[in-house]
């Protein structure tokens, strides 16, 4: 095997992994029961899902074509700055307008915070 | 912090003159010996060796990618069960940490690892207000994880 087989393997690797890490966190979507168990699955795992095509495609260029691209390592920096913080004002916001959780939910610490306030 | 990087860059230019090449190769060299400098004088800064900062936050990316991976693992696991056995809740969690960005930091690092997002942050800086996928099990476990957390932000920022 030649150098650049081994870079299309790997890069293939890195993009086979992120498209299905996204494929499962849409399943998540789905199958959870409301708005914060969703953002879960939406803001961690399809995070790393672009973080591994991007890396992946970064990967390829740079072995294959001899080109570093300093935008997609800027991508996957910008994209992990603003996924969690988005999930979290998706959260929090949905938390202020009285969305209910779900019926299993176990536990309520901020309610009692909410009430205080 | 950023006092004695200048200092080791100015240090390096003055390598660079003293060897009278203008390259980037000399550039890293005179660095290299700068650093080295710096190390010898470090009980002469108020503020301990830069580099040994540099290493913290080098350790902080680390953890950071190993609790990435093991999060999503764990979502995984949960979301393809068959029959979903979740015991969602919110649970708060008292913080020492007290500058702005460092909680920005420890927020961020919390909402992408194990099962775990923040929902709210109080007025005062002290306690945060998370949201876990599976409570009861997890509740001590990340505690623990979240220390890990914690302590290598005070690492980077003392």
């Amino acid at each position: 095997m030649n150098a650049e087989l081994i870079s299309e393997w790997i890069a293939a690797g890195f993009i086979l992994s992120g498209t299905s890490l996204t494929l499962l966190s849409a399943i998540g979507l789905i199958r959870l029961p409301d708005v914060y168990t969703r953002s879960h699955a939406a803001s961690k795992s399809t995070t790393l899902g672009v973080l591994f095509i991007l890396l992946g495609a970064f990967l390829f260029f740079w072995i294959n074509e001899g080109y570093v691209s300093i935008r997609l390592l800027l991508g996957i920096f910008f994209v992990f700055l603003t996924a969690p913080v988005a999930g979290h004002i998706i959260c929090r916001a949905a938390y202020r307008s009285n969305v209910k959780l779900a019926d299993r939910t176990v536990h309520d610490d901020l309610k009692k915070y909410m009430k205080a306030d | 912090m950023s006092y004695q990087i200048i200092l080791n860059m100015i240090l390096a230019l003055t390598w660079m003159f003293l060897t009278t090449s203008a390259t980037g190769s000399s550039f890293v060299i005179g660095y290299l010996l700068g650093a080295i400098i710096l190390y010898l004088f470090r009980r002469f800064f108020d503020t301990p060796f830069y580099l040994r900062k540099v290493v913290s936050v080098v350790k902080l990316l680390l953890i950071f990618i190993r609790e990435l991976l093991i999060a999503n693992l764990d979502v995984f696991k949960a979301i393809l069960r068959p029959k979903l056995e979740l015991k969602p809740g919110i649970f708060s969690y008292e913080t020492t940490l007290k500058k702005d960005w460092q909680i920005t930091l420890l927020a961020n690092m919390i909402t992408l690892t194990p099962g775990t997002l923040v929902m709210e942050i109080s007025p005062d800086n002290q306690t945060l207000y998370i949201h876990a996928l599976n409570i009861g099990e997890i509740d001590e476990m990340t505690a623990g994880i979240r220390d890990s957390f914690e302590r290598v932000i005070k690492e980077v920022s003392e």
